[in-house]
């Protein structure tokens, strides 16, 4: 077993892929490193903070993307977001399907307007490959989790596969208490928001695929299949969520209107009990 | 930031036909490693991108006992850093040349 | 005629004015101020129970808010202070002089206090030096104390914390003093008697729960792997060397490191049932694993740790517990059995000299050692011998059939931010200079201390027959820091020849094999899993 959230990205790559089948694309050796960062005076990685490459999973072609979150908390900068954009823009005129395994808090403040449209632009990708039927796939198991842009491509993809570790949301716990109040979202109490962000209500409220902390659990959870494209349907769906769970304060309460037994025990159940606790009963 | 440039005599020549390695993330309080084959006549250049502004001499003494450990020539070594302690780069450095060369000192 | 019970009559007069204010020995707390004007008077010895962890808070409060035309020039003899309460009382004029060990959070705030002229310092204790005073000559006129819960006859239950509680009531209540208990709840009857009801004369039902703070928790996915590096060192170099069975640990997480690889590297060493099995530590969470894997037979605590108290209860063949199952701790025995009982000390530092004086002192900041000095030095009076005090005591050459502690300090050359952790000169007498201190505050003296463990090596001061030899082996294990550059490489590399430096190669360690995959827990998550559900961490350890 490899743990997921230990491994850097690029050993997330090469544990993840048939063994020695990456080939990276703008390697560390070309040193395509942010301007920004050097204007700033801050330390600048050779790989911007994301690996992107080709290689074979069970055989079958991939291109892949790993954001590294030990460098800037994943932060998408303007050469960063390029690497990942033009890496989807490939796989659109390839029609190969793509990995995406992220970890980042969305864009880099340090690059402001470049930071955003980097993100823009991987979003307009994503959708350019859902609309041609070409699979993206989000892995999440990094110990910073996926939020800001970077949260709504997330969602923006034909799978996510999450660990309990990781987190998926739009804005960090502590920029919602910071703007709305500590009545609102607490940050400090870190077991409130895992309930909420984590891997297990993603999995719970239907949108993730809970796997163990380990990148073999990872690998099998992987279907390079697209999953077809209804904004309609998907809208409904988010709607009825809403009235349904908007009112509550806390997952513990969907999770209990949802029937599941003993929710406060839910947050230590290891991931096959989990899964056993939850069938039949996610939204 | 401050940029320190060092080269060391070096021992027997990596294979050139060597890839790069990169080894270790710039996080904070660590490093990362960049190893490359470069014709040297023999001799290790190393360059250095360092958030903590002056320690050139801990690094020169860092660097000048790591490869006297490694006796190895004509590589090209590119480190950025964020403020690693002398023990984290002194470990990172052994990793990566052991990446590179697929061995141990 | 010559009076023989003052403080039994004046007691009786603080407890006559107090009387209509107490139904029983219950005072509503809206009348706390009330009762601590009425029972302190100017110029009394007054102890408010602060201890590293569980807090009079609110008793600290009422007394910060009385008026100084009533009440002032007390004298507070208190082992931690860690709330901002326990500095207003000078700040306003409340009391005066300071006699206490530590005070962590409140040292810078303590030192700007000190240089104002607000309170003078009479000394900065060790716990047992302080509590040793209890009883000879700052012994507390009136004590305020904190419990869990009482009975209506002021019966006491700590339930895990007991903590300073019994030495501050014994030295009060037999001396004619009053105690006064700010309890969670009042109760018909209590798990347990940590404290008499007729030690206690007053007990208030503080409106919420006193403070408790989580301060030996550390989470393992902190852990780097120069630390791991440096858990194997000592436990091949040093644990296994002497047979270190009886030990004390600091709270830092280069010691969290060596618990966590107990059940790993030492037991890949066939170290089970050979070292650490017996302790005078707080539960530490990442003790768990060790535990589990049948390292530990007993271990004895100053305190209890927020989040173990379902694990304890359930593991009693290790914890010292009350027939009502929960812990009971106590921070003078476990610092007795530290000083006297154990035969290793391991802890880290911020500073350490030429001398090998090691202190956490820093600018600005008087905050005192709390219990490391006592555990981090040499019982000179000990009588019964063990193997690795004895070995000790022969590598020190001394007078033939004395033993000596071991007192190893545990160091990473460098500190965040590159601040060297071996200097010159310590912070310390700098500060003993600003601060007009009798001494400077060192914590763990030179003298006492027999090996320094960096990622460098193990320098066994032991061996060292002379100050110079000393000196180099310090340097020798000093690293790239300007004291360790400085060393004389003959001098260093003949002192590795005899042993007294022990490179990581010289014990057979490979420090590329020190990844963090030999932690038993690498996260929050996995002591609770190793607990098997037992232990609940605080909500801001977790993720998940």
């Amino acid at each position: 077993m490899t743990s997921w959230l230990e491994s850097t990205a690029r050993e997330r790559v090469a544990g993840l892929l048939d063994a020695g089948s990456f080939t990276e694309f703008v390697p560390p050796e070309a040193r395509l490193t942010s301007p920004h960062l050097a204007q700033l005076n801050q330390p600048a990685a050779f790989d911007d903070g994301v690996a992107v490459g080709r290689g074979m999973l069970n055989d079958e072609p991939v291109l892949i993307a790993a954001q590294e979150g030990a460098f800037m908390g994943g932060a998408v900068g303007e050469v960063h977001g390029a690497k990942i954009t033009g890496l989807l823009e490939r796989a659109l005129a390839e029609r190969i399907p793509v990995l995406l395994l992220l970890e980042s808090g969305g864009v880099r403040l340090h690059e402001a307007n470049a930071g955003l449209i980097a993100v823009s632009e991987i979003m307009r990708a994503i959708l350019a490959l859902r609309g041609a039927g070409v699979p993206v796939i989000v892995l999440n198991g990094g110990r910073v989790g996926v939020f800001g842009g970077m949260g709504i491509a997330t969602c923006l993809c034909d799978l996510l596969i999450m660990s309990e570790d990781a987190r998926l949301g739009l804005s960090g716990p502590e920029v919602i208490e910071t703007t709305m109040g500590v009545e609102e979202f607490d940050a400090a109490d870190r077991a409130l928001v895992w309930r909420v962000t984590g891997g297990k209500n993603r999995a719970i409220m239907g949108e993730a695929v809970l796997v163990a902390d380990d990148i073999a659990a990872f690998r099998a959870a992987i279907r390079l299949d697209p999953v077809p494209l209804d904004v309609e349907a998907e809208h409904a769906l988010l709607g009825a969520r809403l009235d349904r769970f908007g009112g509550m304060e806390d997952a513990l309460d969907i999770w209990a209107d949802l029937g599941i037994e003993n929710p406060a025990r839910v947050p230590l159940l290891d991931t096959d009990a989990f899964h056993a606790a939850i069938r039949g009963k996610t939204a | 930031m401050e940029r320190l440039e060092y080269e060391f005599d070096g021992g027997a020549p990596v294979a050139p036909r060597n890839r790069p390695t990169l080894t270790g993330v710039l996080g904070s309080g660590n490093l990362e490693v960049l190893v490359e084959p470069a014709d040297l006549g023999g001799r290790v250049r190393v360059e250095v991108q360092t958030a903590a502004v002056g320690f050139g001499a801990i690094w020169q003494a860092v660097l000048s006992d790591v490869f006297a450990r490694w006796q190895v020539g004509d590589i090209r070594v590119s480190i950025n850093d964020a403020g690693a302690t002398p023990a984290v780069v002194a470990l990172r450095l052994d990793q990566a040349l052991s990446d590179h060369t697929g061995g141990g000192a | 005629m010559k009076e023989w019970n003052r403080l039994g009559q004046n007691r009786a007069a603080r407890m006559d004015r107090a009387a209509s204010l107490a139904r029983g020995k219950l005072v509503a707390p809206g009348d706390t101020g009330a009762l601590l004007a009425r029972v302190i008077e100017p110029g009394d010895r007054v102890c408010i129970e602060g201890n590293n962890q569980k807090q009079a808070d609110f008793l600290a409060k009422a007394l910060a808010a009385l008026d100084p035309a009533d009440v002032r020039d007390l004298h507070i003899v208190q082992s931690v202070l860690a709330l901002p309460s326990h500095l207003d009382v000078f700040e306003k004029g409340v009391a005066s002089k300071l006699d206490f060990s530590f005070s962590g959070p409140q040292a810078a705030r303590l030192a700007r206090l000190l240089s104002s002229g607000q309170l003078r310092i009479g000394a900065i204790h060790t716990y047992l030096e302080l509590f040793g005073r209890y009883f000879t000559d700052l012994t507390p006129r009136v004590s305020l104390v904190c419990a869990a819960a009482a009975d209506r006859n002021g019966n006491l239950y700590t339930g895990g914390n007991t903590e300073d509680t019994p030495v501050i009531v014994e030295a009060t209540a037999f001396r004619r003093g009053i105690v006064i208990a700010q309890v969670n709840e009042i109760v018909d009857t209590v798990p347990r008697v940590d404290i008499p009801g007729d030690w206690v004369d007053f007990v208030v039902q503080s409106p919420k729960p006193h403070y408790i703070e989580p301060l030996f928790t550390r989470d393992p996915a902190q852990i780097s792997e120069i630390q791991v590096l440096m858990a194997m060192m000592a436990i091949k170099g040093i644990y296994a060397e002497y047979g270190v069975k009886r030990l004390n640990h600091g709270i830092g997480f280069d010691t969290a490191a060596i618990e966590l690889l107990l059940p790993t590297y030492a037991e890949s060493l066939g170290m089970r049932g050979r070292i650490a099995t017996h302790w005078a530590l707080n539960p530490h969470p990442a003790l768990i694993p060790a535990i589990e894997a049948g390292f530990v037979e007993s271990v004895h605590s100053f305190g209890s740790e927020l989040g173990m108290e379902g694990y304890i209860r359930a593991r009693p063949d290790v914890f010292f517990t009350g027939p009502d199952g929960s812990m009971r701790s106590n921070r003078a025995l476990s610092q007795t059995a530290g000083l006297y009982a154990c035969d290793m000390f391991i802890g880290s530092t911020l500073q350490i000299d030429l001398a090998g004086n090691s202190s956490t002192a820093t600018l600005g900041r008087i905050a005192g050692f709390g219990g490391a000095p006592n555990m981090g030095s040499d019982a000179r009076g000990r009588r019964h011998g063990t193997e690795p005090w004895l070995r000790a005591g022969r590598e020190a050459g001394q007078d033939g059939f004395r033993g000596r502690k071991l007192v190893v300090q545990m160091v990473e050359t460098f500190r965040e931010h590159m601040a060297p952790a071996f200097v010159d000169r310590l912070d310390a007498w700098e500060l003993a200079e600003q601060a007009n201190l009798d001494l400077p505050p060192v914590m763990i003296y030179g003298d006492d201390v027999t090996h320094i463990l960096t990622e460098e090596g193990i320098a066994n001061l032991l061996l060292c027959r002379t100050p110079e030899e000393r000196e180099q082996a310090i340097r020798g294990v000093a690293g790239y820091t300007p004291v360790g550059l400085a060393r004389d490489k003959r001098a260093v590399e003949n002192l590795r020849d005899r042993g007294v430096i022990r490179r990581p190669a010289d014990i057979g360690i490979d420090p590329k094999l020190a990844t963090r995959d030999l932690l038993a827990a690498k996260s929050m998550k996995d002591l609770v899993r190793a607990s098997g559900g037992l232990y609940d961490p605080p909500a801001k350890f977790r993720s998940w």
